[in-house]
């Protein structure tokens, strides 16, 4: 039995602007709608408990569990204790990485050159984000990146490529607990996955 | 007066944006090999640069301070199935091992000799600057309460977790501070469909892994066995032995294996305060 996701039942909708971060509660049984409004625009997520963010999501248990490294319909987000955090229950793009992290000032100094250093970054909105809610940057584990391409080949081969969402595109996922969602709006233009021209994202929140 | 578009401007933006991101990738593709020619380690490490070395039985994990200067060898035995590993900034242990940029910065999620382990600030951690085994595993992650149960039916064996939990509160470190790790002889790969396999050639005793400080770091080694393995048998111990190794010369194999790696222990050394050393050559 599916929840009502009719425009007109909506209980949360904002907009996103390109490059910055964003937090939400979303509650056990809502429904976080992620749409990628113009399409090939990475969406760096970390997912915390509500109340105890000690327990937080774990890419490495998520990918190993499902045996897989890519995220899309059906894979269930897994947290440093082993419990489902929330489903992703529609996707309609594919193309999310977990692997590959989220960018940084630092980062992009040893990827792109050290005159990339005075940029905006993933790892800064996260930084800032967290302040809100008491964290701090040893806080930031494994994200996800949604709508980044980061195909993984059998030799080992990694690397992020354009991205396959069109405007419009979206991931839903269903908390299955409580949970704190942070995004950063990727405001990385030194590769594709932003298309170099970063843009906003709307989130959207069904109250089941 | 400049009559160029906002559009146009945006536009030539993008195409240097482009172009200069597809030269990188092109770059650094060409630059990947896998170190076989390098100049590694000798096989038997003169006892006089011996600094110490520990046993880690089966299951069990330990935590070291491996300062600049040294190297840890980890030594498998023929039944090891994967050794899992964290790293910290001794002095500023919320810098750490950060796999996403170690394996985005490299083009590759594939660990061998030549390969570097970087922190979440940009700087190099440690260099593998020897590997007689070259299948690691940076993706899939380490045994947990969930993972024996499954394996062997019950929850009373150790696990990587538990071992990481244990050794970071013995630093003043706490469960949040685990970040994801890699699992050195672990032979994990995707498929072409995307799923992971074990697959790699057995590991033999005495097959080693060198890991060369760059700064002084806390490392934790779990011996616990790698999820993915297929394997039954209790893990062979593992011998940790820190050795006095040189520092890495400007001409490097590590140093010098891409661009990356130069830009990476440029800021590496701005820490130490080395780069104006090394630019003379000394």
């Amino acid at each position: 039995m599916g929840i009502n996701r009719e425009p007109n039942a909506v209980g949360y909708d904002f907009t996103v602007p390109a490059g910055k971060p964003w937090s939400h509660i979303v509650r056990r049984g809502e429904v976080l709608r992620i749409v990628d409004s113009e399409g090939c625009q990475a969406v760096d997520t970390l997912f915390y408990k509500a109340g105890d963010a000690s327990e937080r999501y774990s890419a490495q248990d998520t990918v190993r569990e499902q045996g897989s490294p890519y995220i899309t319909t059906g894979t269930q987000l897994l947290s440093n204790e082993g419990n489902v955090m929330a489903t992703i229950i529609a996707d309609t793009s594919g193309g999310h990485d977990t692997s590959a992290g989220a960018c940084s000032a630092e980062a992009n100094t040893v990827r792109f050159g050290h005159e990339t250093k005075f940029m905006h970054s993933c790892r800064d909105n996260f930084v800032s984000e967290l302040a809100r809610h008491g964290m701090t940057k040893r806080d930031i584990v494994s994200n996800i990146n949604f709508f980044m391409n980061v195909p993984i080949e059998p030799d080992g081969t990694l690397a992020i490529v354009d991205g396959v969402s069109k405007p419009g595109d979206y991931v839903e996922l269903r908390a299955e607990m409580d949970i704190l969602v942070v995004i950063s709006n990727c405001p990385q233009v030194n590769n594709p996955c932003n298309d170099f021209n970063p843009t906003p994202i709307q989130t959207l929140i069904w109250n089941g | 007066m400049n009559m160029t578009s906002p559009d146009t401007l945006k536009s030539d933006t993008y195409a240097a944006q482009r172009a200069r991101y597809e030269a990188l990738y092109a770059r650094g593709r060409a630059a990947r090999r896998d170190f076989a020619d390098a100049v590694g380690n000798p096989a038997v490490i003169d006892p006089a640069l011996v600094v110490a070395s520990e046993t880690l039985p089966a299951n069990w994990g330990t935590s070291m301070i491996v300062a600049r200067g040294q190297t840890l060898r980890i030594i498998a035995g023929d039944k090891t199935q994967g050794i899992s590993v964290l790293l910290y900034r001794a002095d500023e242990p919320t810098e750490r091992l950060n796999v996403g940029d170690t394996v985005k910065v490299q083009w590759s999620a594939k660990l061998h000799k030549g390969k570097l382990l970087y922190s979440d600030m940009g700087r190099v951690l440690a260099s593998i600057t020897d590997d007689t085994y070259s299948h690691h595993d940076a993706l899939a992650g380490g045994s947990t309460t969930a993972t024996n149960i499954r394996k062997y039916g019950h929850d009373q064996a150790r696990h990587t977790r538990g071992n990481f939990i244990l050794l970071a509160s013995k630093h003043g470190l706490s469960k949040s501070d685990i970040p994801p790790c890699v699992t050195f002889f672990a032979p994990v790969s995707v498929t072409g469909s995307g799923a992971f396999v074990w697959a790699g050639p057995s590991v033999k005793d005495g097959d080693y892994v060198d890991l060369r400080a760059e700064l002084d770091v806390l490392v934790f080694v779990s011996n616990c066995p790698h999820p993915l393995s297929p394997s039954m048998d209790e893990p062979s111990p593992v011998d940790l032995m820190r050795w006095k190794s040189p520092a890495a010369l400007p001409d490097d194999f590590c140093r010098t294996s891409c661009e990356e790696a130069v830009r990476g222990f440029e800021n590496t050394d701005a820490l130490v305060g080395l780069g104006a050393q090394l630019a003379k050559g000394a």
